[in-house]
């Protein structure tokens, strides 16, 4: 079995052909527990080209690792409830079964973690991991699987690594164990790559290099990608679009060059404000007030009213729809209404 | 101890009346500070090396001055900071406290210390009492301190109030009933309780959404004037260091690598290592995109450390001489931007050394 970086390449898919790789409609997820029920997403609807890469940004809380891992179908089902539509490629994901969902991860959809120490098995060697992931998908021998292994860290630019396929997660820094991940994770050429936060533990010597390849390997391999982060910068360096979620609802969505260079929504607006940078010196921040709102409670109107600058009566009304801006720039506020 | 002179003294602070050894006294003067952690193992427990956390650093705080240190993970800039507070106690340490040295003859207890320097750190949960309410937190150093209770119940209601959580609403809660910006605020309150001169701020923003650093940032500013403190910013965000410090000091590998002022290590750094760190800052422009990282590979293993000057095996200007000598901070005297790299010092015999 030989492999190359093109070779690599996904396979073209209905989608190459205008439809949409990814489809999410309507996306609502709610956990549920004796005491309270967590309202994390509500009413989520975006999609994604193929080869094309979108940053989810949001605070903490804001529902977007939810929103990613209701994609993967990782919640527990026991204390989740889902509803809408969600398609990724040919495959609906709620359709499918937990059997089916196995052999969609981690070669149709991949996904990579914020914590390389704990999405690694610490007690198997990085070689076995990512030939294991192979063998299971491909159906091919572990000589095999080792010699993809092998390929696949030089493709994530491992140094020495014919002595890094023997090494366990804990011999490796952290910048190595991401790649090491990464390399797991593209084992079986993904049409769609999920990253939660991949680069926020990293120093930020490493998030550059880690940055960079992530960049070149979804040109290089054509997949496409979703990309959540806190940072604003990180997506700045990564997005070709821009989701930005508040209390779980998307409240704009453009281009990286439309969002983040003419923010439209107040609460896009208040986070590039409120991100310090060095000429801010001596000055005080535009600090947006107060904290993000508790999801166990049911809001009316728009959720960012008790934190926003520009109120009007019609924002306690009713939810903002997104609308739009500009061409294929939207935002949910009752400003543009 | 030279950079006094660049002090802007036409808005001169207000002088505390804690103050003892003057104004041009720095208030913290650091000298050959050393931590090495063993390394054991085996059936004996041999000790087998040593982490080089912290590897002879000297520096000095001034007062009223913010000193920023940055660097990256295992730099050694938390040891550092718990060093300073005695949480753990160094191999080698002379320390100075405006003045009287710390835990000698003649000197402050560190008792004395621990009143006069407090520190808040990253995780807002698991350095508060999950058990006491947050009113009884803020009251807990002043009472060990010997204030009366009704006294330091008080006291903790206005420094509630101060850092802006309404104390008749927040004062009876247990930290999970707050949110992460609300349970730092009154861990910076806890902080203040016994009217320290210095504050400790270890990644104090780091863990926070940038809406709320902000905010916690302008509460930073606010206190600093009103208190009249000093503070030691540690963080390994660039920005934030560059917004509050005064100076910034710079660690690799469990050494200073530079130290100045703020706009001279920003605007004109002289280490290698400090330029790759400024060079791996993000634009937030999408049409800036970083093509070509700045510098490659993770910082080494401080067990084992290389020879000579630390940062060689990621610097692209090393040379013989580098792997021979290890460059001193001090080469050139007098200097107020002092670099530890052999090409600023004329008399290393690195080619690319200034004449």
């Amino acid at each position: 079995m030989v492999y190359d970086t093109h070779a690599l390449a996904a396979p073209p898919s209905p989608a190459s052909t205008g439809t949409p790789l990814v489809e999410v409609r309507d996306l609502s997820v709610e956990f549920v527990s004796r005491e309270s029920t967590t309202r994390a997403v509500n009413g989520v609807s975006f999609s994604l080209a193929p080869g094309e890469v979108l940053c989810i940004i949001g605070e903490s809380g804001s529902g977007k690792s939810v929103t990613m891992r209701a994609l993967m179908k990782l919640h527990p089902a026991k204390h989740t409830r889902i509803s809408g539509y969600m398609r990724v490629a040919d495959h609906e994901v709620s359709a499918h079964s937990e059997r089916e969902m196995r052999d969609i991860r981690g070669s149709h959809i991949s996904m990579i973690f914020q914590e390389p120490m704990t999405s690694l098995d610490p007690v198997y060697r990085i070689g076995d991991q990512i030939a294991e992931t192979v063998v299971h998908h491909k159906k091919c021998s572990r000589a095999d699987g080792y010699a993809r292994a092998l390929e696949l860290l030089k493709l994530v630019g491992v140094p020495s690594p014919e002595r890094r396929l023997k090494a366990y997660p804990h011999e490796l820094s952290g910048g190595l164990r991401q790649r090491a991940m990464i390399a797991v994770a593209l084992s079986c050429s993904p049409t769609l790559l999920l990253a939660d936060e991949p680069t926020t533990a990293l120093d930020a010597t490493v998030q550059i290099q880690v940055l960079v390849l992530l960049r070149r390997l979804q040109q290089e391999l054509g997949m496409a990608v979703i990309f959540v982060t806190h940072d604003l910068s990180v997506a700045a360096q990564i997005a070709d679009k821009v989701a930005v979620m508040y209390a779980g609802r998307i409240v704009e969505y453009g281009s990286v060059a439309d969002v983040l260079q003419h923010p439209a929504h107040p609460y896009t607006q208040g986070m590039l404000a409120s991100t310090v940078s060095g000429h801010m010196r001596g000055q005080i921040i535009e600090a947006i007030p107060g904290s993000p709102p508790d999801m166990r409670v049911r809001i009316e109107g728009c959720s960012f009213v008790p934190r926003c600058k520009s109120v009007k009566p019609a924002c306690r009304r009713g939810t903002p729809a997104l609308v739009d801006v500009l061409q294929g720039h939207q935002a949910a506020c009752a400003n543009f209404v | 101890m030279k950079p006094m002179a660049e002090r802007d003294f036409a808005n001169p602070l207000p002088i505390n009346t804690a103050d003892r050894g003057g104004r041009q006294q720095p208030m913290l003067l650091v000298q050959s500070l050393k931590k090495h952690f063993p390394v054991k193992s085996g059936l004996l427990q041999r000790q087998k090396g040593a982490v080089r956390a912290v590897d002879n650093i000297s520096f000095s705080v001034l007062k009223g001055e913010t000193l920023g240190i940055v660097g990256e993970s295992g730099c050694g800039k938390s040891t550092l900071a718990r060093l300073l507070m005695h949480l753990i106690t160094a191999d080698a340490c002379t320390l100075v406290f405006d003045g009287d040295p710390v835990s000698e003859i003649r000197g402050i207890t560190l008792r004395d210390l621990r009143k006069n320097m407090q520190m808040v750190f990253q995780d807002s949960y698991s350095s508060l009492n999950p058990r006491l309410p947050i009113r009884n937190t803020i009251a807990y150093g002043p009472v060990v301190h010997g204030m009366a209770k009704s006294d330091a119940e008080r006291l903790a209601n206005d420094l509630l109030n101060r850092v802006g959580l309404r104390s008749e609403i927040y004062g009876a809660r247990y930290p999970h009933e707050l949110s992460g910006g609300q349970k730092q605020r009154v861990n910076i309150a806890r902080a203040l309780a016994l009217t320290p001169r210095v504050l400790i701020l270890d990644e104090a923003v780091s863990a926070l959404d940038k809406s709320v650093e902000a905010q916690v940032l302008n509460l930073l500013n606010e206190l600093k004037r009103d208190f009249n403190l000093t503070y030691l910013f540690i963080s390994h965000d660039l920005n934030v260091v560059q917004y509050i410090s005064d100076r910034v000091l710079v660690m690799y590998l469990g050494q200073v690598v530079e130290i100045g002022p703020v706009e001279e290590i920003y605007g004109n750094p002289r280490h290698p290592y400090t330029r790759a760190l400024l060079q791996s800052r993000l634009s937030m422009n999408p049409a800036e995109r970083v093509t070509e990282p700045p510098i490659g590979g993770d910082p080494p293993n401080p067990i084992n450390p290389p020879s000579g000057c630390r940062f060689r095996t990621r610097c692209i200007f090393a040379e013989g001489v580098c792997e021979a000598s290890q460059p001193t901070l001090d080469a050139v005297t007098g200097d107020r931007h002092p670099a530890a790299c052999h090409m600023t010092d004329p008399m290393s015999g690195h080619t690319k050394a200034a004449a």
